[in-house]
């Protein structure tokens, strides 16, 4: 490691424990358990053995603290409690829990530490567990970075499990056994003659015991992990039955909906808002901080009156903002002073042996992205005197009570959010400016409830957006081999924003503008990735895959390119130069799976590989494309991952082969431009997605052969857009460098 | 007016310009038809109009007449899913699920025309239908293996 990078790490870690710890260093005890939530609000008959589940007189109910936002989070976090607490996972009951300190993410800490995730070593362990520390120190119940199944893994086992041997030994104790006499099934204790004892019938005397710890099951004894099983909210997804926040009805319930200054920070100047007050059903309109709100006995009379209210707003604070001028912010980012992170030098890439050719010079760019779930964003509240109760789906709940209880001015005790299921994120419910804009609208109405409902079109112009992101590559080859490769790219900070409104410090390097990158296992002997960050423009945020979602465009392309230059094959050379062992064997995986001969397999056929590094989760995805007279042709997708320990395969390979696909369809056409500071794309036709007709036959194979537990969310995403670029490239010699694509070519 | 849902005729009192969708939600309750986007650009609203797939928030309430609505609600349920339901189910489509019954909305009257859809039908009917999630691939096997089951 050189000299530089160890000065950048370390100034990291101290920036991060400021991040992480915040005022709460000294003040908590560092090795305590947080406090049973569940233990505040105990209804009358109703039992708890740890923050994971509850028993009443109807059965147990499971706690599964992290959010869902459509991947199946609930539905693994029911079978990892279940698989040790012998409970029927179709049938048992499950619930968010409260906010609370004790269901802190350990991992989301420890993967922000600027170590790549194959790194190994003492130094990156031990900031991996500073991180773990910090994380329950602050209490930072949060979903998000792919961690939820590597977070739960233990805990929830444990949990299940200390749940169990407690329940034993309620049921020894008053049979006059021993524990070790008794089993468990299907939610009761089996003596060894007569009936079962359902837990319901045990919880009283079970929580006054102390909990008893033992070690979760022998996985060859698991019948549920990793097995194909059904998702536990399959049936209801199938049905309409699933209850989202947008069909949440408390009696008297008013319906609303929020309007705000597409320029975003621009005011109202004026508002005439006769017409709309006249409508049938309108009950009120009401200033929120930048717009208004329509109160109605309906959501589409509300969205109607909103659009016959007339607005003169203001202008956006400051310079006023369109695509050209935020693009020339990241072209004039490139100096030393700027400069934020290298924390990959390897050799000297400004001295290239003798004898190299300089093969490439190039700038590559990512546009904004929109998050934009199906579901648009939507709160239900109920705020009087006594507390509020906010009914909607986040993945940072402590957060938002918190970010209430300020709002409100009340105890942030009395403040309750009762979570709720997504309707898709893909980042986005980390944001909850919409909740709060429920919330001071409720405090006007104080006393009745009401739900407010984004239209699309608010919605899509008032996104926290994926950075826009530019890169500036070189490199050189030489004996066919590519010898140096040298890449600075330049993105607001993720980190930066995103922390900022949750009220936080963020000091020292943000690793997400370089994720995917400076990490990226290539022994290449010239090696160097810098990151610069563009001073804040708007407001950014995670989007599935975060700072690798376009860095890993970045990397794969210019490494293509570099290839290409040398002459050599792109699987070939990509295994040639990979140091990690279970990254050599994704790649070697997925060239099997295509049968890979090379970029140019048929006339008028083109493949391209690309290969990234995140979550830790090596991916490496082939595309084969056909130029055709309607346009390009996506024909096949191979993808190869390895996870690790693969729990739910049927889950896996939908979130591998979704990530992919997601990957793919931004890359293809969509893009968020902005003209006098506000967002120029209002819904769908203008915000395009994959359709299904232009979706390729996809192929997926898991590997499975390390003992890591890894998330699958996000890995898939990174690479799918360099492999179409490189599959467009080997099919019609035209070199993708700019997303979307379909501001180059056109698809069929 | 009077409205038939899944069966059953309904007494209303809304705007005749307001959308089948929002009168489905808002003021019948049922809450499986999803809005998405309310310009027919995601297909998340869609039902059945004498069994033909519609966008419920292009429909005005006044338009519908005599026309028989069939919602997500209407179509099966949990303990007696529709053969289409039940191929969502078997394959596991479902990631988010918002747009979900407007995917199977929309295959189920596909099905009813055509039991047995080559690539290019189901390429056709389908591609209105957004799923942000991209869970495509499994929706074209649940609508084969609905065909493969027929009695659509």
């Amino acid at each position: 490691m050189t000299r530089a990078r160890t000065v950048a790490r370390r100034g990291f870690l101290i920036g991060s424990a400021a991040i992480l710890g915040g005022v709460a260093f000294g003040v908590v005890a560092w090795k305590r358990d947080p406090e049973n939530p569940l233990l505040a609000h105990l209804p009358e008959g109703t039992r708890t053995l740890n923050p994971h589940v509850l028993i009443d007189a109807a059965g147990v109910t499971l706690i599964t603290p992290r959010a869902d936002v459509g991947q199946g989070a609930v539905s693994i976090q029911t079978y990892l409690l279940a698989e040790e607490l012998d409970v029927d996972p179709a049938t048992v009951r499950t619930d968010f829990g409260p906010a609370s300190a004790a269901y802190y993410n350990a991992r989301i800490a420890a993967e922000g530490m600027p170590f790549a995730a194959w790194d190994d070593g003492l130094t990156a362990r031990a900031a991996r567990g500073a991180g773990d520390a910090a994380a329950k120190f602050i209490g930072l119940h949060i979903t998000g970075g792919s961690t939820t199944v590597a977070d739960a893994f233990d805990r929830l086992r444990a949990a299940g499990a200390s749940a169990r041997e407690t329940l034993k030994q309620a049921a020894a104790d008053r049979l006059g056994v021993e524990r070790d006499a008794l089993r468990t099934e299907d939610g009761a204790v089996m003596p060894p003659e007569g009936p079962p004892i359902p837990y319901a019938d045990l919880a009283e005397d079970a929580a006054r015991l102390t909990p008893i710890r033992v070690a979760p099951r022998d996985p060859a004894k698991w019948r549920w992990l990793g097995q194909p099983v059904q998702r536990t909210d399959i049936v209801a997804k199938s049905t309409g039955t699933f209850r989202f926040g947008t069909d949440i009805v408390l009696p008297g319930m008013i319906h609303a909906t929020v309007v705000t200054n597409p320029a975003m920070g621009g005011g109202v100047r004026s508002l005439d808002d006769r017409a709309a007050r006249a409508m049938r059903g309108v009950q009120d309109v009401l200033p929120v901080a930048g717009g208004f709100a329509v109160l109605a006995d309906n959501t589409w009379r509300a969205m109607r009156a909103a659009r016959a209210v007339a607005v003169d707003w203001g202008e956006a604070p400051g310079r006023a903002m369109d695509t050209d001028v935020i693009r020339q912010a990241h072209a004039d980012t490139f100096t030393s002073d700027n400069r934020d992170s290298r924390f990959a030098d390897d050799g000297d890439v400004d001295a290239a042996p003798a004898g190299d050719a300089e093969a490439v010079h190039a700038e590559y760019r990512a546009p904004f992205l929109h998050h934009a779930p199906m579901e648009p964003a939507n709160a239900t509240v109920l705020h009087d005197d006594t507390g509020t109760q906010v009914w909607t789906a986040t993945q940072v709940p402590v957060f938002l009570r918190d970010a209430v209880a300020k709002l409100t001015g009340q105890d942030a005790e009395r403040v309750t959010i009762h979570n709720i299921a997504s309707g898709g994120s893909f980042g986005h419910r980390l944001e909850f400016p919409w909740v709060l804009q429920a919330v001071e609208v409720a405090m006007q109405v104080s006393g009745r409830p009401l739900r407010m409902t984004w239209s699309r079109e608010q919605d899509m112009t008032h996104g926290f957006l994926r950075p826009m992101a530019v890169a500036r590559g070189q490199g050189t080859v030489g004996q066919g081999r590519v010898r140096s490769f040298d890449l600075s790219i330049a993105a607001q900070s993720v980190t930066e924003s995103q922390i900022g409104r949750l009220g936080l410090p963020a000091i020292g390097p943000d690793v997400t503008i370089v994720a995917g990158a400076w990490d990226a296992p290539y022994a290449i002997p010239n090696r160097r990735v810098t990151g610069y960050r563009v001073p804040a423009i708007v407001g950014v945020s995670s989007w599935r895959s975060v700072g690798a979602s376009h860095n890993g465009f970045f990397v794969e392309t210019l490494m293509d390119e570099l290839i290409h230059r040398a002459g050599a094959d792109p699987v070939e050379e990509r295994l040639r130069l990979i140091h990690h062992a279970p990254s050599r064997k994704v790649v070697e995986t997925v060239a099997g799976m295509a049968s890979w001969t090379g970029p140019a397999p048929r006339p008028g056929i083109g493949r391209g590989i690309a290969f990234t590094y995140s979550f830790g989760v090596p991916c490496a995805q082939i595309v084969e494309v056909s130029d055709t007279p309607d346009g390009l042709r996506i024909d096949r997708l191979w993808i190869a991952a390895e996870v690790g320990r693969i729990l739910d395969p049927v889950n896996l390979e939908a979130q591998l082969s979704g990530g992919a696909l997601f990957g793919m369809g931004h890359a293809m056409m969509a893009g968020i431009t902005f003209d006098r500071g506000a967002i120029e794309q209002t819904n769908f036709h203008d915000y395009e997605s994959l359709r299904l007709r232009q979706v390729p036959q996809v192929e997926v194979r898991a590997l499975g052969t390390t003992g890591d537990i890894r998330g699958a969310s996000e890995p898939a995403v990174p690479p799918a857009a360099p492999a179409l670029a490189n599959a467009i490239f080997a099919a019609t010699g035209t070199r993708l460098r700019e997303m979307p694509f379909s501001k180059t070519l056109r698809f069929a | 007016m009077q409205i038939i849902v899944n069966g059953r005729p309904h007494d209303v009192d809304a705007e005749p310009d307001m959308p089948l969708l929002w009168l489905l939600r808002d003021e019948l309750g049922l809450h499986g038809t999803r809005y998405g986007c309310g310009i027919a650009a995601c297909g998340a609203c869609t039902v059945h109009l004498d069994g033909e797939a519609v966008p419920s928030c292009q429909i005005a309430v006044g338009d519908v007449g005599d026309a028989r609505i069939t919602t997500i609600e209407g179509l099966g349920q949990p303990d007696a899913p529709h053969p289409v339901q039940q191929a969502w189910i078997e394959e596991q489509v479902a990631q988010c699920g918002y747009c979900q019954s407007g995917q199977i909305m929309q295959a189920a009257s596909l099905l009813a025309r055509t039991p047995d859809p080559t690539d290019a039908q189901i390429d056709d009917a389908m591609s209105g239908n957004l799923c942000r999630c991209a869970s495509y691939p499994r929706i074209r096997a649940a609508i084969r293996r609905a065909a493969a089951a027929g009695g659509v």
